[in-house]
């Protein structure tokens, strides 16, 4: 895997010479110390340090707050570039908030015959609570993070639709701000798009899908789990920048119809609550019974309208693995398009023709968990030994539902600042949209992670990865 | 504002202030640990008796050696009150409330947390102590400046303040609590250095030397302590000032909700006794009934913030 030549770099494509988007950039940094630029880097990560922006281990007693690695070296995309993204993800939510309308109602897409009942009857994303419920303007998704990877210059995946509770955006703002902070004079030199902007959208989108019941200006507040939770940074990051609270389960509860939350003076109601807590743990009444981390009856209110739940519960149904596949099938049937951005090919191991590719082919595909995420439980068959090949295989025949594979996909590189100077790593994307009744916005940049081990595929930051700024360029 | 919010707020700056209270006390003992070998043990005892952790400490030690009671106050995680648990605890509470707080107060809570961190990680040698004690209270105060610099003055601050303020009034008292005896009258008749240098270390111990010699011309008497400590509004640790910052914060809450709570009376109430009459008068009615009355009002008005303003529910 430690073989780069093929891959396409964003920075030098597959050549020597810098492609256009880099072109600024790249004249700036020839002109740069390289020891300087070091210095720098490390400064970063004091600053990070203090700023205390870490994320949580799981498992880890000493140490259990940790930095993600931070590259100094942004990712650079061209308008143009952007804007097809754009247009491909506008049109992959729109099919997809549709797709969650027909799941809890009529069902068309399953009596059409365009895909089988089975994939969400035996589903554990699949809320049955959710049957008949519309939530206020028929949002399901209302923040969503798309991964996006490339491999060549026209070459643009979706990797994974993530509309649960996808985190990121706040090291996608603070690196950013670290950037400025660090290279002022590079963004007099480059026009870059700002980003800064994004607690401000995701305020009014959150307000614009409000159940109507509110006075004023809606009250909104992000629900976490904890400070233990992995994402929390994040959480309390988001609240203060929107000027909302930031609440747990026991501050909050049902008081004549509506969610309140305890506070100095009193309960006080809440129209939109922005939650970060999974389905499962949202309400120990309607869900998970041993949850502490819920409402009691927060769904009794939802279910009538007396409160936005964003996302909406049930929505993990959509970004589903064994759904993923079908994704090509579901725009084509909600909006009558092709799908403008591909989806990765991909075998469901349920089916029994499938099974016997994968598992003739696995040395060369990326096999991964249903329901799994962050990287964990999966294989990666050109990467693998002997051995975890063999294990591996063992597990597919056991339980094939519960897995699905891909072809490796060769994941672009851009550079990261080594001792060596500029060395070629592989990235991805998450991109952020932001979905209400009248709009589906994304923010020019998103989080960049980059598997900062030469070779590697693996981009999560529990595992070796790290995030770069992303630079979308003004037209 | 949320009263979880609130209560953190409340929490860590009284744990913040504890902190540097506890440095405080520790520079007064280890002045005399240094130089009077004899009354070291003594002093020990009376410092921890202050903080309330002698029981815990003799638990654990024999003797009032002080290597150990440097190393039970700063960096014990089995004692609750050591300066690492307390700075550990002020940033966990941070964390949880760092909506609340400007980007400004919330790094410098953490860079506190790191440095303290570091400092504390081994333990400390006696000719490290002076530059770890006086770090504890410079990061103290750049935490406090950058409170008073960045912070709007509303219910968060208010919140905040009167965590400092019941603390430091809690302190005070339990200094007086425990050195009361060195105060009364009939002690100034026996005038010998030792009672000099108790003094002298009862001013050190709420960092009040020098403004107390150049008010009284370096004559230090035991009345002019106690008025200097319990009654004197110009003085930023003793009780009248710091039941006037109460007092102020509350009747700032009170404005701001437009409800005036019970928790404002019992303040105000504390704060009569501590300017309607002289030192002697509270001589003349027994000091240390006075103290104690003092920190037993003082715990109660804490309870009572706690539920006016729905801290737990």
């Amino acid at each position: 895997m430690a073989d780069l030549k093929n891959v396409f770099d964003e920075m030098f494509g597959t050549g020597e010479r810098h492609r256009e988007p880099y072109r600024d950039y790249h004249q700036w940094f020839e002109s740069q110390d390289t020891a300087w630029l070091h210095r720098k880097s490390d400064e970063a990560e004091t600053v990070f340090r203090r700023i205390g922006i870490t994320f949580n281990v799981y498992g880890e007693e000493e140490a259990s707050e940790r930095l993600i690695p931070f590259d100094v070296v942004p990712r650079i995309i061209s308008s143009r570039e952007w804007s097809r993204l754009v247009r491909g993800i506008r049109q992959r939510i729109q099919a997809m908030n549709a797709f969650l309308y027909d799941v809890y109602h009529r069902k068309e897409i399953f009596r059409a015959g365009r895909i089988p009942i089975e994939v969400i009857a035996s589903n554990d994303a699949f809320l049955p609570q959710m049957i008949g419920v519309s939530p206020p303007g028929n949002v399901y998704t209302h923040v969503v993070g798309v991964d996006i990877v490339r491999t060549g210059e026209n070459e643009f995946y979706v990797l994974e639709d993530n509309a649960r509770t996808p985190s990121g955006v706040s090291y996608m703002l603070e690196n950013r701000e670290i950037m400025l902070q660090m290279f002022p004079e590079l963004f007099a030199r480059v026009n870059v798009q700002a980003v800064g902007n994004y607690p401000k959208n995701l305020r009014r989108s959150l307000g614009n899908c409000a159940p109507r019941s509110y006075e004023g200006t809606p009250v909104i507040a992000v629900l976490t789990p904890g400070m233990y939770n992995s994402a929390y940074f994040e959480h309390a990051f988001l609240a203060a920048q929107m000027g909302a609270e930031l609440v747990e389960g026991h501050d909050l509860r049902v008081v004549d119809g509506r969610i309140a939350m305890r506070t100095t003076q009193g309960y006080a109601p809440i129209d939109v609550i922005y939650r970060r807590v999974d389905d499962d743990y949202l309400d120990p009444l309607n869900f998970n019974p041993q949850s502490l981390l819920g409402v009691p009856g927060i769904f009794d209110v939802y279910r009538a309208g007396g409160v936005a739940i964003a996302n909406a519960p049930g929505t993990g149904i959509a970004d589903d693995k064994a759904v993923y596949s079908y994704m090509p099938d579901i725009i084509e049937f909600y909006t009558g398009e092709k799908a403008l951005l591909k989806n990765v090919p991909t075998w469901r191991c349920a089916e029994p023709d499938a099974l016997r590719y994968v598992l003739d082919h696995l040395a060369e595909l990326v096999v991964k968990e249903v329901h799994g995420s962050g990287g964990y439980g999966m294989l990666i068959g050109p990467a693998a030994s002997h051995e975890a090949l063999v294990a591996f295989r063992n597990k597919l025949e056991a339980t094939p539902s519960k897995y699905i594979a891909q072809p490796t996909l060769s994941l672009s590189t851009t550079p990261i600042l080594t001792k060596n100077g500029l060395d070629p790593r592989h990235v991805d994307l998450r991109i952020f949209v932001l979905v209400s009744p009248n709009e589906i916005h994304m923010t020019p940049g998103g989080l960049t992670r980059v598997a900062l081990n030469k070779g590697s595929l693996i981009v999560n930051s529990s595992q070796g990865g790290g995030t770069k700024d992303t630079w979308v360029l003004e037209e | 504002m949320l009263g979880k919010t609130a209560d953190g707020l409340f929490w860590m700056f009284r744990y913040l202030e504890r902190n540097e209270n506890t440095a405080r006390l520790l520079d007064a003992g280890f002045r005399i640990a240094l130089t009077r070998a004899d009354a070291a043990e003594n002093e020990w005892t009376s410092v921890l008796t202050t903080i309330g952790i002698k029981q815990a400490f003799l638990e654990k030690y024999e003797r009032m050696e002080t290597t150990h009671v440097i190393d039970f106050l700063l960096r014990d995680p089995s004692n609750a009150s050591s300066v690492t648990s307390m700075i550990q605890t002020a940033r966990d509470n941070a964390r949880l409330l760092r909506t609340a707080l400007t980007r400004e107060l919330w790094s410098a809570t953490n860079e506190c947390w790191l440095t303290l961190r570091e400092l504390l990680a081994h333990p400390v040698r006696e000719r490290e102590l002076p530059f770890v004690l006086s770090t504890i209270q410079q990061q103290n105060a750049l935490l406090n400046g950058t409170l008073h610099n960045t912070m709007m003055r509303n219910e968060i601050f208010n919140f905040a303040r009167l965590g400092t303020f019941l603390e430091r009034a809690d302190n005070t008292a339990r200094i007086l609590d425990v050195k009361y005896y060195l105060l009364l009258p009939s002690v100034s008749l026996v005038g010998s250095s030792l009672d000099n240098v108790q003094w002298e270390t009862i001013l050190r111990s709420v960092s009040a030397q020098r403004s107390y010699h150049r008010l009284h011309k370096g004559d230090v008497r035991p009345r002019e302590i106690a008025n200097f400590l319990m009654l004197d509004l110009r003085m930023p640790r003793s009780l009248a000032f710091c039941y006037s910052k109460i007092v102020d914060n509350l009747t700032h809450l009170a404005k701001d909700y437009g409800v005036r709570q019970p928790c404002i009376e019992q303040a105000e109430t504390v704060f009569a006794k501590l300017t309607d009459r002289s030192i002697e008068d509270i001589f003349e009615s027994g000091l240390h009934e006075f103290i104690q009355d003092f920190i037993r009002d003082n715990n109660a008005l804490g309870s009572q913030i706690e539920k006016d303003y729905r801290f737990y529910g």
